[in-house]
């Protein structure tokens, strides 16, 4: 491999050739600033448009200071990364992002979790020099289901709009206007809800400023649990316990059920539930209707639509709502483990607890934005009272615990409350890429064969590559399967079984990198893979430690279905946890 | 103002556009500019059909065109007025000739009367500032404005 030799700092370095000052940089341990920068290399990603100048260095010699991320390293390059020309530069350029930025730190949404605002600490900044009283530009807020957009505070990075299209290829936002009229916006400057967003967040995991935030219901936890009348319900999805310890601290990659149960309990819900009984509920109907098509397949059913998608992920969900409306048909109807909670916790639950529909009220913990508009969708309501009251971040779990004074590291594991607390290992990797499809290979290959599986882990449709695909023996006939991760990905997929170019039976997909334990609820990490690798690792733990690995087998779900359900696919199941799809076609 | 109406003839005027420039994104630039020649503004439908064309994102296209300012989104009229804001003419006066403009036509700069028949935008220097304050009204060019005259021009226009 090609390198080449130079100095930074007066540091010797070399680096292959190629390198940026950065990068370079990184490596000899000098951190220089950056702002418009991003780097996503578990999605092969580099952002560098070079906007912002936070990242200007000296190069002796040279006329004008050079962007540290744009400009290469060339053979006994001498670059200054902190000279006082450089200094100055920067500090000028964060005054001037700061002249036209709001100053309200103080109750922004993501104060301490800006990168405006540690820039501005780093550099030492008192004062801006802006003329006096000087309007700033100003553009009116955007509020949709799931996030909120307040350009007042965009820095224009586009690292929003590079994840919109180049990663999730939603295509809903793009920079438009100029000067200082300039914000990113979908077309026309419509609002979100009105543009083809599916809510998956993940603009609002990159966002390095409070220009893009999600959707607070924190005060409505807070009041419901405050309320006397009401009987209020928790359930949390899988991926939230692999990350919520590092709000608290602990190393990406912790597990905090037990932690996570006792804060819920210590913060006064009546019920600490999981959705993880859920998930074993959809492989329950999920994995019933696969066998379903896949029997009716092989005996020469032409009417059948295979690959059978699944449909968990509600940005998925609202993706090819929007982009495939002539494929309607072909994701499994089963609704998503949230609402499969929500559902029989207002009915069966709330029969068995005495309690009324309207006095109950069921929260959920997610690691996702577009949960918070799943759970408001009119088909999961009855008589305009939804299923699930309130969808709450794993981030907005972290400060409902903060709010509690609750001193989460002190705190004894606890276990969840039965009979909605029960869950099997196949239930917790949902929460990451190629889990669903795993649990209900577990459950539909003991179905199918009337034999027991040796070993549950099939390491073929783990891992984090963004589109995979495997083949499993099911006692003589193949199986193949088809996994796929981000949006980007997941169309890949869709235009080649448009094209008919596979011959998958079934599809995975989940609209974030990794899964869940990626979505855009979840701790921040700015593109860090090394957090999301650790955290798939944790929840492979979790499963692992599981006495019960199989959704089939979980006692309280048979019982459910001897009790209520009846049988998967049931009438009942149908009314209650199966959904249909509508067509909107957004531009 | 009238909605505009895309019909299966303006379409086919787009497609052809499109495809004579490969149906390439990175020509996106160049087809706005065809497509505007030929409808004279760039209505929102427009930039629907050439998004389809093009199979990139509506928001996208919408960018490019309110980031130039040669592209616009609202009809020209009939004759459209441009009054130069350029140095030489600013200093003598052309911000008066705006003001009488819109007085006279009951517009705001960017708009379009009623009836369609004028348009009034501003520009940079056209270069005949030994003529300033200058408008163009069409192709012609109309110098050594003042105010009172605005109302007897506008009239060789009925």
């Amino acid at each position: 491999m090609e390198t080449v030799k130079l100095t930074i700092d007066n540091k010797h370095i070399e680096v292959p050739k190629g390198t940026t000052i950065l990068q370079a940089a990184k490596q000899a341990g000098i951190n220089i600033p950056t702002l418009c920068y991003m780097n996503l290399p578990h999605l092969d990603q580099e952002h560098k448009p070079g906007s912002c100048r936070v990242c200007v260095v000296e190069i002796p010699g040279r006329r004008t200071l050079v962007p540290a991320c744009a400009t290469k390293c060339t053979e006994g390059m001498e670059v200054l990364s902190h000279s006082l020309r450089a200094i100055n530069a920067r500090r000028t350029v964060v005054e001037l992002l700061l002249s036209d930025h709001p100053k309200d730190c103080l109750v922004c949404p993501s104060s301490g979790n800006c990168e405006l605002q540690k820039l501005s600490i780093t550099m030492g900044i008192r004062e801006i020099n802006s003329v006096e009283n000087a309007a700033i530009s100003t553009y009116r807020k955007d509020a949709s289901p799931s996030l909120l957009r307040n350009m007042d505070k965009c820095v224009m990075c586009r690292s929003c709009e590079t994840v919109c299209n180049e990663i999730q290829t939603v295509g809903a936002l793009s920079a438009v206007n100029r000067g200082f009229m300039a914000v990113v916006a979908p077309a026309f400057e419509q609002d979100l809800t009105d543009s083809p967003c599916t809510f998956c967040g993940q603009c609002v995991a990159v966002c390095p400023t409070g220009a893009l935030t999600a959707v607070d219901n924190t005060f409505h936890v807070i009041r419901a649990l405050a309320d006397p009348t009401k009987y209020v319900v928790v359930q949390t999805a899988p991926a939230v316990r692999a990350a919520l310890g590092e709000e608290f601290g602990y190393q990406p990659g912790t597990l905090v059920t037990g932690k996570m149960v006792a804060a819920l309990r210590a913060l006064g819900f009546n019920k600490v539930f999981d959705t993880d009984f859920a998930a074993d509920l959809t492989i329950m109907e999920e994995g019933t209707e696969l066998l379903d098509r896949i029997t009716r397949h092989l005996n020469g059913d032409k009417s059948v639509h295979l690959p059978i998608l699944t449909s968990c992920c509600p940005a998925w969900v609202n993706f090819f709502e929007t982009n495939y409306p002539d494929m309607l048909d072909v994701p499994s109807t089963a609704r998503s483990p949230q609402q499969m909670f929500g559902s029989i916790a207002k009915t069966h639950m709330a029969n068995k607890l005495g309690v009324k529909r309207e006095n109950m009220v069921v929260v959920s913990v997610m690691p996702c934005l577009a949960k918070k508009y799943e759970c408001q969708r009119e088909e999961f309501k009855v008589d305009g009272n939804p299923d699930v009251d309130y969808a709450i971040t794993t981030r907005e779990l972290a400060h409902l615990i903060k709010i509690g004074n609750i001193d989460f590291k002190s705190l004894k594991d606890e276990d969840y409350d039965r009979p909605m607390g029960e869950s099997t290992g196949a239930s917790v990797i949902f929460g990451v890429t190629g889990g669903v499809i795993e649990a209900a290979i577990r459950t539909a290959y003991e179905v199918f064969t009337g034999k027991k599986l040796e070993k549950v882990e099939f390491h073929e449709l783990r891992g984090m590559e963004g589109i995979r695909t495997a083949t499993i023996n099911f006692d003589g006939t193949d199986i193949h399967i088809g996994i796929a991760h981000t949006l980007g990905n997941a169309r890949k997929l869709l235009d080649g079984i448009r094209k008919g170019m596979y011959n998958f039976h079934a599809i995975e997909i989940m609209a974030c990198p990794g899964g869940c334990i990626g979505g855009g609820g979840q701790p921040l990490h700015r593109g860090t893979d090394i957090v999301l690798k650790a955290r798939m690792e944790a929840i492979y733990k979790e499963d692992f430690n599981k006495p019960i690995r199989k959704s089939h087998e979980n006692p309280e779900i048979i019982k459910l279905y001897e009790e209520f359900l009846g049988k998967p696919l049931s009438e009942k199941s149908h009314k209650l946890l199966h959904t249909h799809y509508f067509s909107h076609p957004k531009q | 103002m009238m909605k505009f109406e895309i019909n299966d003839c303006h379409k086919k005027t787009i497609k052809e556009i499109c495809e004579s420039f490969g149906n390439k994104r990175s020509e996106l630039i160049n087809i706005l500019h065809r497509t505007q020649e030929h409808f004279g503004y760039l209505p929102e439908s427009v930039q629907l059909e050439i998004a389809l064309n093009l199979n990139m994102p509506l928001a996208k296209i919408y960018g490019v065109v309110s980031f130039y300012s040669f592209f616009t989104m609202t009809p020209k009229g009939k004759y459209p007025i441009s009054v130069c804001l350029g140095t030489a003419c600013y200093v003598r006066g052309a911000e008066k000739i705006v003001e009488a403009l819109e007085k006279e036509l009951k517009i705001k700069v960017g708009q379009v009367t009623e009836d369609g028949k004028f348009s009034l935008d501003c520009l940079r220097c056209i270069g005949a500032c030994g003529l300033a304050p200058v408008m163009m009204i069409g192709e012609k060019v109309h110098g050594r404005l003042e105010p009172e005259m605005i109302a007897d021009i506008l009239k060789e226009y009925e």
